[in-house]
């Protein structure tokens, strides 16, 4: 679709916004409705876009699949280890109030480094599987 | 004036599977079961929860419907035309959803405050969580916080999910692409 003039035009207006949108779902799920979930869908519906317009290729050299597959595993081990943390600074495994003096702000803090992690999960995730399928060819 | 919304939402939802049901083909099915999970977030939003309505319209009707579509490429658009009598079937269907009606006949009213998940954890959540945990959104204190363990459990299974794809269909690919570069 890349001699779309107009798709093209609108992808590349509404991609960043979407990007930026990700975002404030993801660090304002302490807020509003939204967290690391909405957050790595709506990031990973931004790479979906690019790679309808451009096409999967074009959207592989971005986003390389080795750093999707990094990143899937980076998420998981950022949640995990924020609950090691818990337990190596005195706490039970996932207790968060004990990563800072005050436990509201330890609360805080962990909160947001779990919804990180599942953010990026999410995120390679929902975009890797949709390389995978896009990118294969009609048997 | 909720119930009016309810009953719109309800009546535009069996009109679209109706609509699932009939068609044939698949590149309409796709796109107007995308329309029936948007009619479904606009229902958890009539019901005040937002959080859910957000990640519905997120999920189903947008990467859902996109991986779909993306499916659809591989495979043919126009759905094969069933063999034989679908009575069974139809009979199937209809005892499942009569069981299901039955089933929500023991439920609590929506709101009811007596309902039994209104008097487990829940009060101590929205009694504590401002003080303990201090995130304005409940929802958010008790998926990170106080059911840490079941939002880690999920995220492991999206990893997982990923993990399947990738040994599954990602693999094929690897060895197709290198039979392709030695020919």
């Amino acid at each position: 679709m890349k001699q779309q003039l107009i798709l093209r035009i609108a992808a590349k207006f509404f991609i960043p916004f979407i990007l930026l949108f990700a975002l404030y779902v993801q660090f304002h799920g302490d807020y509003g409705p939204g967290g690391g979930f909405q957050a790595g869908v709506i990031f990973a519906a931004a790479f979906v876009l690019y790679a309808l317009i451009w096409g999967v290729d074009e959207a592989k050299r971005v986003v390389p699949p080795s750093l999707l597959q990094t990143l899937a595993a980076a998420g998981v081990l950022i949640y995990a280890g924020t609950g090691v943390a818990g337990i190596l600074l005195g706490g039970t495994f996932l207790d968060y109030g004990v990563l800072r003096h005050d436990p509201v702000h330890g609360q805080h803090l962990g909160i947001l480094l779990v919804e990180l992690g599942v953010g990026i999960t999410v995120a390679a995730v929902m975009t890797t599987a949709f390389f995978l399928f896009a990118g294969r060819k009609r048997p | 004036m909720v119930e009016l919304v309810d009953m719109v939402l309800l009546a535009f939802m069996a009109v679209v599977a109706v609509i699932v049901v009939r068609l044939r083909n698949l590149f309409s099915v796709v796109l107007v079961s995308g329309f029936f999970s948007l009619l479904s977030a606009s229902m958890f939003v009539v019901l005040d929860a937002v959080d859910v309505a957000f990640t519905e319209a997120a999920v189903g009707a947008g990467v859902a419907t996109v991986i779909m579509l993306g499916t659809l490429l591989l495979t043919t658009s126009e759905e094969k035309k069933a063999s034989g009598s679908s009575l069974g079937a139809l009979l199937v269907v209809l005892i499942t959803g009569a069981i299901l009606v039955y089933g929500t006949l023991d439920m609590p009213r929506y709101g009811d405050p007596d309902a039994p998940i209104h008097h487990h954890v829940a009060p101590r959540y929205t009694h504590d969580s401002p003080r303990e945990i201090g995130v304005p959104n409940i929802v958010t204190s008790v998926l990170a916080s106080y059911r840490g363990y079941d939002t880690l459990g999920e995220t492991t299974v999206i990893f997982t999910a990923g993990l399947g794809l990738l040994l599954l269909i990602g693999s094929s690919l690897r060895a197709r692409g290198k039979k392709e570069d030695g020919r």
